[in-house]
């Protein structure tokens, strides 16, 4: 985060990726190093200014947010590894100082979410990586990105504010903001009626910034004309890091202590996830802008995320917190794949990428693979999720038969609609030549190699799934543990 | 009192009206100033309740420098508000549930005042207690603030930040000057030169704004103020310049130069302490560990921070409002 | 006297809130939206501040000397303050995208706009 004024100054374009590049990187080792411990069975807590807790602020890493660092720092990583050509070719260079600047501050902002135990920090540091993110989001050539992204503004602010009238609710009746502080106290609150209220503010907050269904509104467009390395380093970890908040406010604060909010939780977040995956896959299936597609795809993958945690069970949390983890691996190398395309053939349309199969066999390679992980086939890290997701879905009583079909249905429709485009890059001629210059030969190399590496990832993560599983299992546990 | 009962329920009705009225009304700059206002009247009610330091923020930061923002972007855009409301029935749905509910949650709300209410007897006795001990000052919303949750700010500091370069990102395509043309606000050497009045009233104020602006800055641990309020002063009193003689003297005044190094340089201060902290042995933004006496070293932090969020304030503000004053009016 | 006034504070939160609500979503203007935004904002302040005060309390601002003084409290005030700050951030933001949305597209009408190719 320190390092963001000092990139502003330097003008040098050069340099200023450097020095985001190496910034990011370090972080990426941090994080590393606190899963490490966090495996080991630690639980490193921090206290800020050296004032203990609830007067102060300290940070708190445990299994679940560990993962989430893991995946936004590396998520940050790689995708300046891969982007900088991408990059010079979508912003001015007078410009990029600034850009990188912007890109540290959302690295940042996103990482200090993930680490804090203090309800107000949140916001705090919410606030920094969606403004961020908005300079990200606006800096490409497509002018389009402008309206998209005020409207991302506005629902993210309404989401902030919201979040910050559910904190200031529940602080009114506990008179903390520490999180495990205020997970002891609103049991001893006299009247729950606030913090009720509290709970529905909080969520919907939390929601719009996740792109939650239908407060996901925001989404397509912004991911769509953003520039494409905001698209892979955005798509694969900002909306889970709000729902990392979600999920941990509503099992931490929530649940223990309001009588049956466990299953008004499921009852309210179930069926939108459904509509999540159903209504987004199904657009998806329509959608020509290659960009955009994905981006439906991704507002359907929150809604297994959401899923899964509604289940309520081991299992079904475990699956929820791993698609966390496998989606940002897939939609990334999605993405970076899509940004390889972008510069080989000048376009993201499904027009544009005819014959991109011959032409460049390594991205459409990677995108096959990646693509494959987010349908869940057996190999890949994606199958893992599904699997979980599943099994805990036909352990339902009741409704369980209902919901594994719309898993399997969704599934399917992902299957559908990654075969359009492989079906457009493989079996079909590219568009008349005279129109674009025709480019010829792969993307820059560093794209397409970070696009493999990430869709190895898929595979490996597939075959030896033991340190997310692990991660998402404790995780899973410790928030199921909080309730009595 | 009886009175400031009767002058707080009064105030606030008028809040509630005039925020009705900047949302029904169709000319922008009304609704502009409308907003305005109703940030001073909130800012006087925040003094009711005994928040001198929001109070004096939001008048500063929220009545001030939002409203010269606000009208500089009409300025460049120019519009009446065209198109009548849509979605009314979603919005007015809204606006019932959320007000059931709240009205719902105001039922199990503690009383208004009450000094047994949970947020006075938990963690707040332990800030207004301990802080002689630990830092000695007597403004205990600043020692909160720079210190106890001393993150937070750097927090803040950083949005402010980000904001700066956000503007500056988003405003830094220029579209071609046409020859001839002008800026629109503050344009170019003139200003308001000829209007005496307000250049020979305004450029009185402007030292005793500064001087203001320094005092707030440097008296945030003794009475209300701080950084964010000295910083949104000082910033006002160079855009009041600004657009009493024009913003290209501005500019030589305080050339971008500058500008760009109060923006990174304030928020790197405020960082090299906490850095600072750490490697005298403490834990990131521990002051006590700068100085021999802990107390003395908490006081040190803070002044040292307090001026470190002052300047990138400034320095982000007047950057903003160069932005758009540099602009040309499009179409 | 202070129960009604309580009450009467606790009430005109949601009528702040909603006058804020309902400019962002009813209103086609992107002004009008961001000004929404801004009273949505300052009505949360609102709340904070009203939950500080305390009956015959004064500023926490310690005095020297009393000992029995009342004071309110100082934590909200912190809060608010950043979120005075962060919501200022984000209104210079959106103005800055307003500016530039009337450049690219002409217009700062969200139909327009959207007719226009914004979507």
């Amino acid at each position: 985060m320190l390092t963001a004024p000092l990139v502003m100054l330097l003008r040098p374009r050069r340099l200023a990726w450097a020095a985001t590049t190496a910034a990011s990187l370090c972080a990426f080792a941090i994080a590393l190093s606190l899963t490490a411990a966090v495996l080991a069975g630690g639980r490193p807590h921090y206290e800020m200014g050296s004032w203990a807790a609830p007067y102060g602020i300290e940070l708190v890493v445990d299994p679940f947010n560990a993962l989430i660092l893991l995946l936004v720092t590396g998520a940050s990583s790689v995708a300046l590894l891969a982007g900088a050509r991408s990059i010079d070719s979508q912003i001015e260079d007078e410009r990029q100082p600034l850009f990188y600047a912007a890109w540290l501050l959302a690295l940042s902002g996103l990482a200090g979410i993930a680490v804090t135990g203090d309800a107000f920090n949140v916001f705090v540091f919410m606030e920094i990586s969606s403004l961020a993110s908005y300079v990200l989001v606006a800096g490409g050539p497509d002018r389009r990105a402008l309206p998209a992204v005020f409207k991302y503004l506005v629902m993210g602010t309404i989401g902030a504010t919201f979040y910050l009238i559910g904190i200031g609710l529940i602080y009114m009746m506990t008179g903390t903001l520490n999180l495990a502080d205020m997970a002891e106290r609103v049991g001893q609150v006299s009247d729950l009626r606030p913090v009720l209220v509290a709970a529905g503010f909080v969520t919907t907050g939390l929601a719009l910034k996740a792109a939650v269904f239908p407060l996901h509104l925001w989404l397509p467009n912004a991911y769509t004309y953003a520039p494409h390395m905001v698209t892979a380093f955005l798509a694969a970890c900002a909306t889970k890091v709000s729902l990392y908040v979600l999920i941990r406010f509503d099992f931490m604060v929530f649940q223990p202590n309001l009588a049956e909010h466990g299953l008004q939780f499921a009852l309210f977040l179930m069926p939108l996830a459904l509509l999540a995956l159903l209504v987004s896959s199904g657009v998806a299936l329509f959608e020509r802008n290659l960009k955009r597609l994905l981006a439906w795809s991704s507002v359907a993958q929150i809604g297994y995320m959401t899923l899964g945690v509604s289940l309520l069970t081991a299992t079904g949390v475990t699956a929820g917190i791993l698609h966390m983890f496998n989606h940002a691996l897939a939609k990334g190398a999605l993405f970076l794949a899509v940004a390889a395309l972008a510069a080989g053939c000048g376009g993201v349309r499904l027009e544009q990428i005819r014959g991109a199969g011959r032409r460049m066999p390594w991205t459409m390679g990677a995108f096959v693979l990646a693509g494959l992980s987010l349908v869940g086939v057996p190999g890949t890290a994606g199958f893992v999720s599904k699997w979980y997701l599943l099994s805990a879905a036909i352990a339902t009583e009741g409704h369980g038969a209902a919901l594994a079909a719309v898993i399997v249905v969704t599934s399917l429709m992902a299957l559908a609609y990654i075969w359009r485009v492989i079906e457009a890059a493989y079996f079909e001629e590219p568009a008349a030549t005279g129109t674009t210059e025709s480019k010829t030969g792969e993307a820059p190399v560093m794209l397409v190699a970070a696009a493999w590496l990430a869709a190895l990832a898929n595979i490996f993560f597939g075959l030896s799934p033991d340190v997310p599983l692990a991660l998402a299992g404790q995780g899973a546990d410790i928030l199921l543990g909080y309730s009595p | 009192m009886f009175m400031t009962e009767i002058f707080s329920a009064f105030l606030l009705t008028l809040l509630v009206v005039t925020a009705l009225a900047a949302v029904k009304t169709r000319n922008l700059f009304v609704s502009v100033m409308l907003t305005g206002i109703y940030s001073l009247l909130i800012a006087i009610n925040f003094f009711l309740l005994d928040a001198a330091d929001v109070a004096l923020t939001e008048a500063a930061v929220g009545a001030g420098v939002a409203t010269v923002f606000f009208l500089g972007a009409l300025a460049l855009t120019a519009e009446k508000e065209r198109t009548p409301s849509a979605y009314r029935p979603v919005a007015i749905g809204i606006f019932i549930a959320v007000t059931l509910v709240l009205g719902y949650a105001t039922l199990g709300m503690p009383s208004y005042g009450d000094p047994d209410a949970p947020v006075h007897v938990h963690v707040a006795p332990f800030y207004l207690e301990k802080t002689p001990e630990f830092i000695d000052i007597p403004n205990i919303v600043t020692a909160v603030l720079g210190s106890y949750r001393g993150y937070d700010t750097l927090g803040e500091v950083f949005v402010v930040f980000t904001a700066g370069i956000g503007v500056m990102f988003i405003l830094g395509v220029r579209p071609s000057r046409k020859p001839g043309g002008t800026a629109m606000i503050a344009s170019g050497e003139n200003g308001l030169r000829h209007y005496l009045i307000p250049r020979v009233v305004g450029r009185l104020f402007i030292p005793f704004i500064l001087l203001f602006g320094l005092y707030v800055q440097f008296h945030g641990e003794y009475s209300p103020g701080g950084g964010f309020q000295a910083g949104a002063i000082i910033a006002s009193s160079i855009i009041l310049y600004a657009l009493l003689e024009g913003e290209e003297r501005a500019l030589r005044l305080i050339p971008r130069r500058v500008l760009n190094g109060l923006t990174a340089g304030g928020a790197l201060l405020y960082g090299a302490v906490g850095v600072a902290g750490m490697l005298a042995g403490g834990n990131f933004l521990d002051y006590s560990v700068l100085a021999s006496d802990p107390v003395k070293g908490q006081q040190m932090g803070l002044l040292i921070i307090e001026a470190g969020v002052g300047i990138t304030v400034t320095g982000v503000l007047l950057t903003i409002f160069h932005a758009f004053a540099a602009r040309e009016r499009f179409g | 006297m202070m129960e009604f006034l309580g009450l009467y504070h606790y009430l005109v939160f949601p009528l702040l809130l909603m006058s804020g609500i309902y400019a962002v979503i009813a209103k086609r203007n992107l002004f009008k939206k961001l000004i929404g935004l801004a009273l949505m904002q300052s009505a949360v302040f609102l709340l904070y501040i009203t939950m500080a005060k305390v009956e015959g309390g004064t500023g926490p601002i310690l005095k020297p000397g009393d000992e029995d003084v009342l004071y309110s409290n100082p934590l909200p005030e912190v809060l608010i303050l950043t979120a005075i700050v962060v919501g200022i951030s984000t209104a210079a933001l959106g103005l800055g995208i307003i500016v530039r949305i009337k450049e690219e597209f002409g217009s700062v009408e969200e139909d327009v706009v959207r007719e226009l190719g914004g979507r």
